[in-house]
């Protein structure tokens, strides 16, 4: 099966769980089960290629100038990674299925599995570190939804939380180190970077690189200091504990450093920082993990210890302690999965998972008990279980590095681990399962059905199998070996073998067994001292330093953010002014190089009446309807100046949208108040005046300094003028450029006004579904209504200038390429047309005769517009190449047929049907408060000439 | 005739500016209208200015204006309608809530002492 399958399978298949969740629980496991075994055959399939030495690849290109390819490979590495995912996966769902109990949502559980399981398979399968990087912040996003699964719980919240913040972070480090480390190989691929370890180590950014992956692999792999998180997120439910948090996500960070190990790996900095942190990480997680008294608890810092363990085993830098490191991460996954499951059992039957509560369940369990004992020795590291093979494996290769020039530091070290480790697997069983039989368990504790103790049985079966003839995963483990290695080393000739004879490691090992047991022995008095010693409490430190980082936000951003919008904008308008000041008085200024042209008359004449409008609308403002009449002449005199300037379809443009606007805005001023009080200060007042004519100034300034001088370089408007009628077949420069040249900015800019449209409509809807409605029924109208709706003679003149106007729009849509006009302008006339039955006949006459709703007019222009640009595909041309042809139909002289005319087709629907939808929906909320609206048009209210009222007619 | 364009661009851009630093939403809305009008107008005017020739290809004719400000210009006049149908409505939705075409977030005391009294 192709990778790409492998990897999209599990994403696809996340979709199908929440769908089938009303189908019930089986189903919904079910199906998880089967998407998950699909991939999993599918990466079977690949096996013979593998095992043949065939690294199999996929490839296609994403972002090609980014470097960023969707490219996919599978070596040995990826192989064995993506094998324990997906295949303890399989085991995991099937446990999950009976885990999780009926109050749980299953089908949300199981989509987010699914999730995490693309993304971990797309982290083990990528050959590109860009992507690898995406899929590791996939892993982090579903890791904390699936942490956070029991959302009533806090911990469960605050362990999702945590652990979002360290990976999160991590991450991020990780980001600039594959960045850097992209810039010195000259490729994101993989494939590449692997083959260039000396330019790469001999590069001063070499270190930076190597600090800030390493600092996303020990977050992702819980190293020290950063393994607090990972006892937190055991607040999760225990099949994702299992799942993520012994098998698969911690092993991230180790996998990448595998990956990364033939590049990366034997130079100093290396070997000092990884072992450090490896070796710290591994005795640190033994001791602490000895005195936990949760189950989970306990195992979760097991897990840190031995994930520090195969951190140590790669820092090494050997070829040896590579393939350790594979092997202990094969045995691990399989004895630590066992283990959470067995927890999770015990926690499931006797419903606590605190070993002082427990004790003599070897009676009562006795399968469950079988497969948690033989799971924690394979732990400790006793012969004929896999576990002792590869420890063995660690203490010999521990015996031979050297770390600080000291022969003895590591070795001991290792020992002090593996003795602490063997301890508390000891403890484990010692505690959980023999001792006396109790009678104050919370549950009677019994084996659960064979649905929760197969899964583990059939790992702890592997555990057993490759410990008595570890022959059998050699070959295995030293193909993944051979991957991780490269060309950087050869692997080791050393065979796997239970009996190695009377090497150092084997009394390493002895004296960690028998040291285990004489700490169980003494487990008492050292649990007091344990309890008696200060120790600092990662989750206090964390949530102290999370505290002073928002306390730090805080004591920034809300001074400058106090919810007050003149204070922003005052502060933004001083601030571009000042910067634009900065540039302009230290850059250089060139000399004028165009002829300031001479004024007209009627140029003067339009200016002064815009100032004069502009200067009214500012002293006037309190005055809000003659405010809206004075930007009426604003615009207007924009328009004409547009007009003046030789853009006549701007000025078209203008002045349609400022006929719709103000018809807006008078809607709005339906229901706001007619005045605006004085409110501000006269300090505040002169303070804002100066801020305006600051603003003016430099806007003046830079507009007048820029239009006496020639662009820098030479604009590209010249290809336009040139290619608009032989590339696009049109005349109407402007209308080239919409429809064609630019065709995709005036696709994504009519989506965007649907957008705004349909937003309009969304909260009008809001508006009208809540106490707004009822306040609007209620709303007495502040100024008298006319007494007739619906004037006679504005209803008859526009219902007959209504074809006229759909002519005018016609014809300026049809002319529009080659002459001005175009869909934009056409859509304005006949949204003008429209609007004016609204106003004229009443929104009930109106809409009645409405055949089509507007949003769907808005659907359509954009659906029409995209379609006209997929066309062009199917004749090999990328979206919107358009194409013209002239006909000639008599008795009509030859015209052009134009794709693009298609195109401006689109813009026209969707014009119309977002100006409609947004004026629609004003006008349903005047509708509201004006009480029902008549059918019939020309009817007259009487109620205005009635001499009931007489208070309101003195007021008048 | 370009002191005559920048100076209308200085002075709708003082008079937006004015208007976008009042209390209450409708003179702020104005405000921005003004101030879309100074930006387009600024925009046009990046092509400079050019009478009487507008970018219609026509045999015999050399000169044009410059057609690239102006389709940008075109689409930026149709969506800054959108834009402030969106904002208008947002300020009429919250004044129809809340009673109040205030612009900046009232003091919390003043709220109090409102609730107080009537």
């Amino acid at each position: 099966m192709s990778l790409f399958y492998i990897v999209a399978l599990p994403f696809f298949g996340a979709l199908l769980p929440g769908l089938m969740n009303s189908a019930g629980r089986a189903a919904t496991a079910g199906v998880t089960f089967t998407v998950t075994l699909a991939a999993f055959v599918g990466l079977l399939t690949n096996l013979p290629s593998v095992l043949a030495g065939e690294v199999v690849m996929a490839r296609v290109d994403w972002m090609p100038l980014l470097g960023l390819n969707f490219s996919l490979m599978l070596d040995g590495l990826g192989f064995f990674f993506a094998l324990l995912i997906l295949g303890i996966g399989l085991l995991i769902i099937a446990y999950g299925r009976n885990y999780l109990s009926r109050d749980d949502n299953m089908g949300q559980f199981f989509t987010y599995l699914l999730l995490f399981q693309g993304a971990m398979v797309g982290i083990v399968l990528s050959d590109n570190i860009l992507l690898l990087l995406v899929f590791w912040e996939l892993t982090s996003l579903s890791s904390f939804l699936l942490i956070g699964y029991w959302k009533h719980l806090p911990e469960g919240r605050q362990g999702a939380r945590m652990a979002l913040t360290v990976t999160g972070m991590g991450g991020l480090a990780m980001i600039g180190g594959m960045l850097i480390l992209g810039q010195i190989a000259g490729s994101y691929d993989l494939s590449v970077i692997l083959q260039n370890r000396e330019l790469i180590q001999a590069d001063p950014l070499y270190v930076a690189a190597l600090i800030l992956i390493l600092l996303g692999c020990f977050t992702k792999s819980a190293q020290f200091p950063f393994h607090f998180w990972l006892p937190h997120a055991m607040a999760a439910p225990t099949p994702v504990s299992a799942y993520l948090h012994s098998a698969t996500m911690v092993k991230a960070g180790i996998f990448l450093m595998a990956r990364m190990w033939p590049v990366l790996s034997g130079t100093p900095e290396w070997f000092v920082i990884v072992t450090t942190a490896g070796l710290i990480t591994m005795v640190l997680g033994a001791v602490i993990a000895l005195f936990k008294h949760d189950l989970k608890a306990l195992l979760a810092f097991s897990t840190v210890s031995h994930l520090g363990l195969i951190t140590m085993l790669l820092g090494t830098g050997t070829a040896f302690g590579a393939m350790a490191a594979m092997f202990h991460i094969l045995n691990h996954a399989t004895f630590k999965a066992a283990l959470f499951m067995s927890a999770g059992i015990i926690d499931h039957e006797a419903h606590t998972r605190d070993i002082r509560r427990l004790g003599g369940l070897r009676k009562l369990m006795p399968i469950t008990f079988i497969i948690a004992s033989l799971a924690a020795l394979s732990m400790a590291g006793i012969p004929l279980l896999n576990g002792f093979l590869s420890k063995e494996m660690m203490l010999e290769e521990a015996n031979h590095t050297v770390l600080f020039n000291s022969p003895w530091l590591v070795p001991v070290l290792a020992t002090v681990g593996s003795l602490f480790s063997a301890a508390y697997c000891f403890r484990l069983i010692g505690h959980v399962f023999f001792g006396p039989v109790r009678d104050d368990y919370p549950a009677k504790p019994h084996d659960p059905a064979a649905g929760l103790w197969l899964p583990p049985a059939i790992l702890v079966v592997l555990v057993v199998v490759i410990g008595v003839a570890p022959f059998l995963a050699e070959p295995f483990i030293k193909l993944v070996t051979a991957s991780v290695l490269g060309d950087a080393a050869e692997v080791p000739k050393s065979y796997f073998k239970i009996w190695h004879g009377l090497v150092p490691a084997l009394y390493m090992s002895i004296v960690a067994v028998v040291g285990g047991l004489i700490m169980l022995l003494i487990f008492k008095p050292s649990l007091r001292i344990w309890d008696a010693m200060p120790r600092p409490e990662a989750k206090v430190i964390f949530e102290a330093i999370v505290e002073s980082v928002a306390k730090l936000a805080r004591a920034i951003i809300l001074p400058l953010h106090n919810g007050a919008f003149s204070r922003y904008a005052a502060i933004a308008a001083i601030t571009m002014v000042a910067v634009g000041y900065h540039a302009w008085s230290t850059g250089t200024i060139a000399a004028p190089t165009r002829e300031m042209q001479p004024a007209t008359p009627v140029a003067v004449g339009g200016w002064l009446m815009l100032v004069a409008a502009t200067a009214g609308m500012v002293m006037m403002h309190r005055n809000r309807l003659l405010s809206l009449i004075l930007i009426g002449i604003v615009g207007l005199m924009v328009s004409i100046g547009f007009v003046f300037f030789s853009a006549p379809d701007l000025a078209m443009t203008q002045f349609t949208v400022e006929v719709v606007t103000i018809i807006l805005l008078l809607l709005a001023l339906n229901f706001l108040p007619n005045r605006t009080p004085v409110e501000s200060t006269v300090l505040r007042r002169v303070r804002d005046t100066s801020v305006a004519i600051f603003g003016g100034l430099a806007t003046f300034a830079l507009s007048y300094h820029y239009m006496l001088r020639d662009a820098v370089t030479a604009p590209i408007s010249e290809f336009h003028l040139a290619n608009s009628y032989k590339g696009g077949g049109g005349t109407n420069v402007v209308n080239v450029i919409l429809v064609d040249f630019r065709g995709f900015d005036t696709y994504g800019e009519i989506i965007v006004l649907g957008i705004a449209a349909l937003l309009i409509y969304a909260l009008t809807e809001t508006l009208l579904g809540g106490p707004v409605r009822a306040h609007l029924l209620n709303r007495k109208p502040d100024q008298k209504r006319a007494g007739n709706k619906h004037p006679m003679m504005m209803v008859v003149l526009t219902r007959v200038i209504m074809p006229v106007v759909l002519l005018v729009g016609f014809y300026i849509f049809l002319r529009g390429h080659n002459e001005p006009g175009g869909g934009f302008i056409a859509g304005l006339i006949v949204s003008i047309g429209v609007v004016m039955q609204y106003m004229a006949s009443g929104f009930g006459w109106a809409s009645a005769r409405l055949r089509y709703p507007y949003h769907g007019v808005i659907g359509a222009g954009v659906l029409i517009a995209g379609l006209t640009g997929i066309g062009s595909w199917f004749v090999g041309k990328p979206f919107l190449t358009s194409d013209f042809t002239y006909v000639r139909i008599p008795p009509f002289e030859e015209f052009e047929l134009a794709t693009a005319a298609l195109f401006d087709l689109g813009v026209f629907l969707a014009v119309v049907g977002a100006v409609m939808l947004s004026l629609e929906s004003f006008s349903r909320l005047a509708r509201q408060s004006g009480g029902p609206d008549s059918e019939h048009a020309l009817d007259i209210d009487p109620s205005r000439d009635d001499p009931k009222e007489p208070a309101e007619k003195e007021a008048v | 005739m370009e002191f005559l364009v920048a100076s209308a661009i200085g002075i709708l851009t003082a008079g937006g500016l004015y208007l976008t630093l009042r209390l209450r939403t409708f003179p702020v809305i104005l405000g921005i209208s003004l101030l879309t009008y100074a930006v387009n107008v600024f925009l046009f005017a990046s092509g400079r200015l050019t009478v009487g020739a507008p970018p219609i290809l026509t045999k015999g004719v050399e000169v044009y204006a410059d057609p690239l400000p102006q389709a940008l210009v075109l689409t930026a006049i149709v969506i800054s309608f959108g834009m402030t149908a969106v904002v208008v409505m947002i300020g009429l939705g919250a004044f129809l809530g809340s009673d109040d075409d205030h612009v900046d977030d009232q003091p919390e005391s003043d709220d109090a002492e409102a609730e107080g009294t009537s």
